[in-house]
C-alpha cells in the first residue's frame, strides 16, 4: 500500500476560498439558496464552506442541512457491506429554492443519483447544483458532473481518495491511497 | 451498528439486546422518514411481501402494510376468511402456493402457537411473526419498549406492570422477554385465574392488587380481556373485573407520581381503561401506533437486507 498527498492544508484552504467565491458569484446573498451536505462525509465540507462564507465574506443566515441517502441507495442487498444510516437534518423544505449538494469525493456518481431522489422528499427545488472537493475523473457510472469542483484527479479503480478534516482527523489533507 | 443475529423474526426470545437496539436505531431513522412531506423511501422496491392473516387483525395488519409500502415493497394480502383454507388446504400448501408467485418475505398471524416457526422450517422465505396464538407477538413488544424508551429516555431500570389477561396474551409474553432483556423490572397484575401458573419462573412478580401495582410502577401496560379465547368464565362478570382491574382517572390521581399508560389496542373503553384515562396526556396509546409503523419498517428493512439478490 502506498500513499501520496494530493492536497495539503494550505492548498485545501485556497480551494475552499475559491469555491466560496464561485458560490457567491452564482448565489449572491444566498437568500434563496440551501446548502446540503451529504452524510456522512460531505457534512464537514459543507460546515467549512458555511463558516467561511460567514467569517470571510460576511454572508450570514445561509440555510444548511445534512442529507442521509442510505435508504435511497441502489446497492441495497447487492453488497456485503452493511448500509449504515446517518442522521438527516433538514429543518426546512426546499420548494422553489436553489439547492447546492455538497460532498467530498465524486466517484461513480451513484451517491449523487440517490441524493437527487432523496432531496425530492423535501419538495421541488428550483435548481440543484453539485459541489465537490475531489472529482475522480474517468470513473463515472452515471452521467453526473459537478458544477463546482475543488480539484480533479485521475485515479484508477484500486486507488482510493481519502479526505481528512481538522475537526475529525486533526488535519486538512487529501490522500491518494494505492491498495 | 451491524446486522441482526437472526434470519427471521419469530419471537423476542431469539433476539439479543444488540438486535433490539439495532432495531430501535433503525426505527429512529424511519420515524424521521414517515414525518416528512413525502413519507416513502425506495429501499425495498424489488422485494415482494405477503401478509398472511389467519386470524382477525386491524391495527397490526394495517401497520405492517403501511410500513411495507413506505419502504416501496410490493405487498399482497391474504385473509383466512376468503381463502382456500376453508376448502381443506394445509398451511404449507397455502404458503407454498403464494411463494410460487415469487414472494421474498412472509408476515404471518396464526391462531396456533409455533405456527411461524413451523413455517420457517418448511418454506424458503423470511418470516415475520405477527402473532402466533398465545405465544409471541414480537413487533408489538418492540414497539412497546421503543415507546417507553422514547417517553422515558431508556428502558433499563424502569418498572413496568402488565395488567389484565396475561394467560391468553402473546403481547404479555413478548413484552416480558423484551423488557427483561433491556433491563427493566416487570410485574404482572390481574385476577389469579388469568395469570399463568408458572409465570414466576420467568422472573416476573405477581401482584393481584391493582393499586399497589400502579403505586410501584413507572409504566402500566393495560391488556384487553380476550373473550374470544376463553371457553369458560375466568371471572364472575365484566363489571366485577372493571371494579378490580380497570384503571380510572380517580385511581391515577391517588398515586404519588404520574405514570405512563400504554395499551396495545383494541381498547375496551370502560372495561380495562376508562375514556378519560385513554384520552389523557398520561396515555401514549396513539404514539404506540405511530411508533409501530417505524419499528415494523426497521424490522422489515433489516431482515430484507439479508435476502440474497
Amino acid at each position: 500500500m502506498s500513499q501520496k498527498v494530493l492536497l495539503k492544508e494550505k492548498e485545501v484552504n485556497i480551494i475552499l476560498h475559491r469555491l466560496a467565491c464561485q458560490l457567491i458569484e452564482k448565489h449572491n446573498d444566498f437568500s434563496k439558496t440551501i446548502l446540503v451536505g451529504l452524510q456522512p462525509r460531505g457534512k464537514h465540507l459543507a460546515n467549512r464552506l458555511l463558516k467561511l462564507l460567514e467569517t470571510d465574506y460576511n454572508i450570514s443566515n445561509t440555510q444548511l442541512g445534512y442529507l442521509d441517502i442510505t435508504f435511497y441507495r441502489d446497492d441495497f442487498r447487492r453488497t456485503n457491506k452493511v448500509l449504515e444510516a446517518n442522521t438527516t437534518q433538514m429543518d426546512f423544505i426546499v420548494e422553489a429554492k436553489n439547492v447546492v449538494l455538497i460532498d467530498d469525493v465524486l466517484y461513480t456518481g451513484r451517491s449523487i443519483r440517490a441524493a437527487l431522489t432523496a432531496i425530492q422528499s423535501y419538495g421541488r427545488p428550483k435548481s440543484i447544483e453539485l459541489l465537490i472537493l475531489i472529482d475522480r475523473r474517468f470513473s463515472r457510472h452515471l452521467p453526473i458532473q459537478p458544477d463546482y469542483r475543488g480539484r480533479q484527479v485521475d485515479a484508477i479503480d484500486d486507488e482510493k481518495v481519502i479526505v481528512n478534516w481538522k475537526e475529525t482527523q486533526g488535519e486538512d489533507t487529501v490522500y491518494l491511497i494505492k491498495q | 451498528m451491524s446486522t441482526l443475529s437472526v434470519e427471521h423474526l419469530l419471537g423476542i426470545k431469539h433476539l439479543t439486546k444488540e438486535d433490539i437496539y439495532l432495531i430501535f436505531e433503525t426505527a429512529d431513522h424511519f420515524k424521521q422518514v414517515i414525518n416528512r412531506p413525502i413519507k416513502k423511501v425506495p429501499s425495498l422496491r424489488d422485494i415482494t411481501i405477503a401478509n398472511l392473516f389467519f386470524e382477525n387483525s386491524t391495527r397490526t395488519k394495517l401497520s405492517f402494510e403501511i410500513a411495507q409500502k413506505r419502504l416501496s415493497a410490493d405487498v399482497i394480502n391474504f385473509s383466512a376468511g376468503q381463502s382456500s383454507l376453508k376448502k381443506g388446504e394445509t398451511l404449507i400448501d397455502t404458503v407454498n402456493n403464494i411463494l410460487s408467485m415469487k414472494v421474498d418475505m412472509v408476515v404471518m398471524r396464526h391462531p396456533k402457537p409455533g405456527a411461524a416457526e413451523f413455517l420457517m422450517r418448511h418454506v424458503d422465505a423470511k418470516i415475520i411473526n405477527a402473532g402466533d396464538g398465545a405465544h409471541e407477538h414480537p413487533t408489538q413488544a418492540l414497539l412497546d419498549t421503543y415507546s417507553i424508551r422514547e417517553k422515558l429516555g431508556r428502558v433499563e431500570d424502569k418498572k413496568v406492570v402488565i395488567v389484565g389477561d396475561i394467560l391468553h396474551s402473546r403481547v404479555a409474553l413478548s413484552n416480558i422477554f423484551a423488557l427483561q432483556l433491556l433491563g427493566a423490572k416487570v410485574k404482572v397484575c390481574g385476577p389469579k385465574s388469568l395469570i399463568p401458573k408458572y409465570i414466576e419462573e420467568l422472573g416476573v412478580e405477581v401482584e393481584t392488587n391493582l393499586k399497589k401495582a400502579l403505586q410501584w410502577c413507572d409504566v402500566a401496560n393495560m391488556l384487553r380481556v380476550q373473550n374470544e379465547r376463553m371457553e369458560v368464565s375466568y371471572f364472575p362478570s365484566t363489571r366485577e373485573y372493571t371494579q378490580q382491574y380497570g384503571v380510572t382517572k380517580t385511581l391515577l390521581d391517588e398515586l404519588n407520581q404520574p405514570i405512563v399508560i400504554m395499551h396495545p389496542g383494541p381498547i375496551n373503553r370502560g372495561v380495562e381503561i376508562t375514556s378519560d384515562v385513554a384520552d389523557s396526556d398520561q396515555a401514549i396509546i396513539l404514539d404506540q401506533v405511530e411508533n409501530g409503523v417505524a419499528v415494523r419498517m426497521a424490522v422489515t428493512y433489516l431482515l430484507a437486507s439479508k435476502i440474497k439478490s
